[in-house]
């Protein structure tokens, strides 16, 4: 807070803008956007995000002419209170640089892509006024986005890290009032609520560290904070560490707050791929790498998180396998893959982890916004033949499925998502299944692919640090590839299942131009950190180091060709081959029919039933936290609040004592009987004197005349006793 | 030689019979008559001082009562006398309108 | 037990007894008679007391005036006795009861309290009675002359007032 730097050579004046834009674009929307026409809104919008990005460009450049030094742009004071200052200070490093290029990057290609989506999108739902609203929550979250990287503090990554929870929720629950089917629900707004709070679990987690870090460091700002790692007592750092790994656990959706991502894709899918692919859930990666000084210092927090992301990066991809949603398989093929992040920058292997993050928002936002893609093309597909021909294609084949499809004249319940549906598109679909095919490469690990390069990173790292985590990680990576490769089957290849198959019609190119910039950067982006030439490890290694812990290193490990390891390299890339072997003999050589069961199911039964149930987490959940939860709460409410405070206590006690003391002791007895009738005794007891005094006056004389003798007698006797 | 307490003895029981007659009498005259005795009661102790201390003063005093009390007499009589006229009874007991 | 102590003794006692004849008899003559001679006996104490002219006055003022009035007013109402109706029983008790303490009372507190003592003249001393008499002449025209003066209007007064009551406002009727 106090250096705040602003370097003479280079941009980093401009570092406020990463945040302005977004803000204005989004503002221009809110306040002029109900007379734009839909193209003006989403350019308006792209041209903010793609401003952010020019401004993350000339940013990098300022920091390699800087030769990684870091710069300080201080915005504004915030809170100075006494020796406690607080200010909204940004960060220009490699490491954060690298963020925002990722972010507004991809951010904005996919600001474009969503201009066409969401043109078809609020069609096939009825509401075109939405349009505007997308494109300023995205705006919004770029925004929010930026100020999480871009922050030099931890209290400014908070704000953000909030600012993108909210636009997770604005956006997953964009249509609110409905569910994936655009049938009146409130499943779709679940869905956002159950991210939110979720997310606000894992926000408890960072809350609870923050407060630790401030209380034993005296600050929030990272400088200050690395600095006085060593001179803070291990117990607190280690308690910081792990608080934060539930933030992460929350943000990044690991073990055990996963659960809002796969509910998460009942959003559009623009916002399934930036913000639950490749952005949002990679702060809580960046969180990580970012403290890194503090992980080294404890070994024993880094071999939590690595094995929570080992764990997590195993059990969703088993979960994978089962499910039959389009959009769900790559859900949770993001919590797996970031399971891998997790692990590698849990180990300390943050060149590796940042490596994979970037390949990933590659690949992966590639991956969603092809679906998108499939998924607009069922409907068209849908919509053609439903206006088309009516009678003969209301009956006959449908996919296996779910309940809440039935059979009626025109109103059929169809789940463009589902891929049971598909089939075939292959032929109808062409760009699309090219771009798919291209992700899912990556995505397995197949050498030339970016994803081959990240991984492979990872593994060997693992494979040097942490041998456990490399076998678990391994294993996960033979069940991406067995996933994937099925769902290929699955989607492109055998016959159509369904006549919205049949007549899906390719996207326009507003939709396959970004993909196909993206598919680009799935293909070349292992340039980005060759083995050997390690590019973005020396740009990252300004700001973070890869720690190497005194490890007995096996001597296979030792190996390398120019920085690749052979062995490490052949075994994944076999295993992802078998893997698409086998998937292929399950799906690709007899591909599924129409109403046909899956062939895993038969083989493997109930386990199979278990993973298309995702193990059945959510019920657990349900039935051991929500469940006692509310009825807890309803407890504390109805019973204890109602019933006890205000029945028992406010009513009976208190009003009723009040009651009791106005009506009956004060009104009945001190004033009606106590005080009234000592008022009316007074007026009885006056007519009661004088109707007696009265006797005297009797009007005989001689009784007159007694009296006087009286009180002569009186008066002589009082002369006498004086 | 009689000492003087023997006549304030015989006045004051002379004074306390006309009391009883004012109080117990019911006849109006007789009550007048009582009131006399009353009078004459106090001339007497009047005298009897007088002679003690050996001055004039008391006789002259009793001498005035007399002409008071003749002059009382005259008016209380004609009073009566008018009272029977109007209720034809010399009853105190009957001239109670002033009864309140 | 000297001769004017028998002589005032028996006095008292004919005193008391007219007194008490007066107050208990059923006849209002007999009551008036009885009176008579209660003044008479109360003007020979006067004479034992060395008050000639009082005593004499008392005979021809109250004894001869006063009570012949009483006789005649006796006379003109007629004397009934009468009926025994009570209204106010408790008076006869009451009234008896105070008396007799006032009689006690007053007794005490003249005799003890406000008490000359001495004894009254001797009896040769009481016989002088021109001295006497020029005496009080002398004082009564002289020191109390204003009371005097004013008596004889009382009884101017008196006598108005009683031919006034006794008139009717018709007229003169006798």
């Amino acid at each position: 807070m106090f250096l705040s730097e602003a370097t003479t050579s280079g941009f980093s004046y401009l570092a406020p803008w990463l945040v302005f834009f977004p803000v204005i674009g989004l503002l221009i929307n809110i306040i002029l956007g109900n007379r734009f026409s839909e193209r003006v809104i989403g350019t308006i919008a792209s041209l903010a995000s793609g401003a952010a990005f020019v401004v993350s460009v000339l940013l990098a450049y300022t920091v390699s002419i800087n030769h990684g030094e870091v710069s300080f742009h201080e915005l504004a004071k915030w809170i100075h209170i006494g020796s406690l200052k607080l200010d909204w200070t940004f960060r220009i490093d490699s490491l954060s640089t690298t963020m925002m290029l990722v972010v507004s990057g991809v951010g904005t290609l996919i600001h474009i892509y969503a201009i066409g989506y969401m043109h078809e999108d609020v069609r096939f739902k009825n509401d075109p006024g939405r349009f505007r609203r997308f494109f300023v929550f995205l705006n919004l979250f770029i925004a929010a986005m930026m100020i999480l990287v871009s922050g030099d503090s931890y209290l400014m990554l908070f704000v953000g890290w909030e600012g993108v929870g909210l636009c997770s929720f604005l956006l997953i629950g964009f249509w609110y009032e409905m569910d994936t089917l655009a049938r009146p629900s409130w499943a779709n707004s679940n869905a956002a609520k159950k991210a939110f709070i979720t997310n606000r679990v894992g926000d408890f987690g960072f809350l609870i560290a923050g407060f630790i870090m401030f209380w034993q460091f005296g600050s929030f700002q990272f400088d200050e904070v690395f600095g006085k790692v060593h001179e803070v007592p291990e117990s607190a750092v280690i308690a910081i560490t792990l608080f934060m790994l539930v933030g992460v656990a929350g943000k990044s959706a690991q073990i055990p707050l996963y659960v809002w991502l796969p509910d998460a894709m009942a959003g559009p899918t623009p916002v399934s791929a930036l913000i639950h692919a490749a952005t949002m859930v990679t702060a809580g990666v960046y969180l990580v790498t970012r403290s890194a000084p503090l992980y080294s210092a404890v070994h024993n927090a880094q071999e939590i998180v690595a094995l929570v992301g080992a764990a997590t990066a195993l059990f969703a991809a088993t979960i994978a396998v089962g499910q039959y949603d389009i959009k769900k398989v790559l859900a949770y093929s993001t919590i797996s893959q970031l399971g891998f992040m997790v692990a590698a920058v849990g180990m300390g292997a943050y060149v590796a982890g940042m490596f994979h993050l970037i390949t990933h928002a590659f690949f992966k936002a590639l991956l969603f916004l092809s679906a998108g893609s499939v998924i607009l093309g069922m409907e068209r597909g849908h919509h053609h033949a439903a206006h088309g021909h009516h009678d003969d294609h209301g009956k006959g084949k449908k996919g296996k499925k779910k309940e809440e499809h039935h059979e009626e004249e025109h109103h059929e319940v169809f789940d463009p998502g589902d891929m049971r549906n598909m089939g075939g598109l292959r032929k109808t679909m062409p760009v699309t299944f090219w771009l798919y095919m291209i992700g899912t490469l990556a995505l397995a690990g197949i050498f030339p692919f970016a994803g081959f390069w990240s991984k492979d990173e990872i593994l060997l790292d693992t494979a040097k640090l942490y041998p456990v985590v490399y076998w678990l990680l391994a294993i996960a990576a033979f069940f991406t590839a067995f996933y994937m490769g099925r769902q290929v089957w699955m989607v492109f290849f055998g016959e159509h299942r369904h006549e919205a198959a049949a007549h899906a019609e390719e996207s326009p190119r507003v939709i396959t131009i970004p993909l196909m910039v993206l598919a680009g950067l799935s293909v070349l982006g292992g340039a980005l950190n060759l083995p050997g030439v390690h590019t973005l490890g020396h740009w990252l290694e300004h700001t973070v180091e890869l720690v190497e812990h005194e490890v007995h290193i096996a001597e296979w490990l030792e190996v390398s060709w120019g920085g690749l390891n052979p062995y490490v390299a052949l075994i994944s890339t076999v295993a992802a081959l078998l893997a698409i072997l086998v998937s292929w003999f399950i799906y690709g050589r007899n591909p599924l029919k129409a109403g046909q069961i899956d062939p895993l199911k038969r083989s493997l039964g109930g386990l199979f039933t278990l993973l298309e149930d995702k193990w059945r987490v959510d019920e657990i959940y349900q039935a051991i936290i929500i469940t006692p939860f509310a009825r807890l709460s309803e407890l504390l409410a109805d019973v204890i609040d109602w019933k006890f405070w205000h029945d028992f206590v406010h009513e009976r006690i208190i009003a009723g004592t009040y009651n009791w003391l106005s009506n009956i002791a004060l009104d009945r007895y001190a004033d009606q009987k106590g005080i009234d009738a000592f008022a009316n005794w007074l007026g009885t007891a006056s007519q009661w004197l004088s109707a007696n005094l009265r006797k005297v006056q009797n009007g005989f004389v001689r009784s007159y005349s007694l009296s006087v003798l009286l009180g002569v007698v009186l008066i002589v006797g009082y002369l006498i006793l004086k | 030689m009689v000492p003087v307490d023997y006549y304030i003895i015989l006045s004051a029981i002379l004074f306390t019979i006309g009391v009883l007659g004012v109080l117990i009498r019911r006849n109006a005259l007789i009550i007048f008559m009582s009131i006399e005795l009353m009078l004459n009661s106090a001339n007497l102790a009047i005298v009897a001082f007088s002679s003690v201390i050996k001055s004039f003063s008391g006789q002259i005093f009793v001498f005035f009562v007399i002409a008071v009390a003749a002059a009382e007499v005259a008016v209380g009589l004609a009073l009566i006398v008018e009272i029977f006229k109007s209720k034809h009874s010399i009853d105190v007991d009957q001239m109670s309108s002033l009864k309140g | 037990m000297t001769p004017d102590l028998i002589l005032f003794l028996v006095l008292a006692l004919v005193a008391i007894a007219t007194a008490l004849g007066m107050l208990f008899s059923r006849n209002s003559v007999y009551s008036a008679l009885f009176l008579v001679l209660n003044f008479v006996t109360v003007a020979v104490f006067y004479l034992l007391l060395g008050a000639p002219f009082i005593a004499m006055s008392q005979i021809t003022v109250y004894a001869g005036a006063i009570m012949v009035l009483f006789l005649f007013v006796i006379m003109l109402l007629g004397a009934e006795s009468l009926p025994k109706s009570e209204v106010l029983p408790w008076q006869k008790p009451l009234a008896i009861g105070l008396a007799v303490i006032l009689a006690v009372e007053s007794t005490y507190l003249l005799v003890t309290k406000a008490r000359p003592t001495g004894d009254v003249l001797a009896p040769d001393a009481a016989v002088n009675t021109m001295e006497n008499l020029r005496e009080l002449g002398m004082k009564l025209f002289s020191d109390y002359l204003l009371p005097f003066e004013v008596t004889s209007i009382l009884l101017l007064v008196a006598m108005v007032g009683a031919i006034l009551l006794t008139k009717k406002e018709k007229g003169v009727q006798k």
